[in-house]
């Protein structure tokens, strides 16, 4: 006979109901399928009303993460076989909306992204012309934001943050380890800019160090350490404002 | 048909392992500034004349005080451990391209911990 596993799934048709559910399915265990598999599986085998988002399969796209019994996962990188012992439990990312089934609102995460302007900004007049050629940078100077630069923007350290949980208004991980990452170039110029967010009330001061974050992050970000990290250069600022008022803050 | 929006009940620190002992390490920042509450008292005491000092040493030497500065001494040691274990995570230092490994910047601060501790023993034990 062959060996099967049990898949308890969050399910929520706004259409049809005003609470969600868990409805269980049975998959055939495989010992390379990922958890994302047995979800494809539910999908093509047995229900093709089940609702979620995936990509690539690889790790790369960020588009599959779920909460698997409780803890925020890339559904294509964790295996069955490590689950294998009862169910597994397998509900949409916490800390968002919940928009169909495993499917979460995530236009909050998009929407902060924008607010912290994930993007390299030249000063006024600064930019320079295409047929000077790029601007370079040394491999110290990379090695400055590189780490943070792997985000894959999986909203994963979302899920973990228990203070966005209780208050989505602060800025969040990904999006203060992105402004970091930005920060942090040396082809960048828009640290003001992007201060006016990180150290606002919504921004780093509303991290308490869980460091949750850093514990989920699939590709070793470590958003915490980005956070505490602005945390220390933001109050060399206020030294700097406050001690030094005719100092120029850099 | 709106987005549903799962309430997030109070007991959210009990359910994973690290979220209880982020809740413990937060816990120990009262008794450490209890007892930093407690020292100012002492000094204030102290300047009160010798009988001050003499019964309030005498409250001190009580089993209930002593009880509470063993589990005061366990929270803060806790408090102080954890913190200097994140350390390393905020403080990154870089010599050239390469990062100086966290272990050091720890252990740095541990010896400097053990360092003031043995000074600071030695001018309490009369050294």
């Amino acid at each position: 006979m062959q060996e099967t596993v049990q898949l308890e799934i969050f399910r929520y048709r706004p259409d049809q109901e005003s609470e969600p559910t868990f409805q269980t399915y049975e998959v055939p265990f495989r010992e390379d399928w990922v958890v994302l598999d047995a979800i494809n599986y539910i999908k093509e085998q047995i229900d093709g009303t089940l609702s979620y988002r995936w990509s690539c399969r690889m790790g790369v796209c960020g588009s599959c993460g779920m909460m698997v019994n409780g803890v925020p996962k890339l559904t294509c990188a964790v295996f069955l076989r490590d689950y294998h012992e009862g169910k597994i439990r397998v509900e949409p990312l916490s800390g968002f909306p919940v928009e169909r089934d495993l499917v979460s609102v995530v236009d909050d995460f998009i929407n902060k992204l924008k607010d912290i302007k994930a993007w390299i900004i030249r000063e006024e007049g600064q930019e320079q012309p295409v047929e000077e050629g790029e601007y370079l940078q040394t491999p110290a100077e990379l090695a400055q934001y590189k780490q943070y630069s792997m985000c894959i923007n999986c909203m994963l350290c979302y899920a973990a943050c228990p203070v966005y949980a209780q208050d989505s208004t602060f800025i969040g991980p990904a999006a203060i380890a992105l402004g970091q990452r930005y920060n942090m170039d040396s082809r960048d110029q828009g640290r003001d800019q992007r201060q006016e967010i990180i150290a606002s009330h919504e921004g780093i001061w509303e991290c308490t160090f869980v460091g949750e974050c850093t514990t989920v992050c699939p590709k070793d970000v470590d958003p915490a350490a980005a956070i505490q990290r602005a945390k220390v250069s933001s109050t060399i600022d206020w030294f700097k404002e406050v001690l030094v008022p005719w100092g120029k803050r850099k | 048909m709106s987005p549903y929006h799962r309430p997030v009940p109070k007991t959210w620190w009990l359910k994973r392992r690290a979220y209880f002992l982020f809740m413990i390490r937060e816990l120990t920042s009262v008794f450490a500034a209890a007892y930093c509450a407690f020292l100012l008292v002492f000094i204030y005491k102290l300047g009160e004349g010798a009988q001050a000092y003499a019964s309030m040493i005498d409250l001190m030497q009580s089993p209930s005080s002593i009880v509470l500065h063993c589990v005061t001494l366990t929270f803060v040691l806790y408090h102080t451990i954890t913190w200097f274990n994140l350390t390393p995570k905020i403080m990154v230092l870089r010599v050239g391209e390469e990062r100086v490994p966290p272990l050091v910047i720890a252990g740095t601060i541990y010896a400097g911990w053990i360092v003031l501790s043995l000074a600071i023993a030695w001018i309490v034990l009369g050294g």
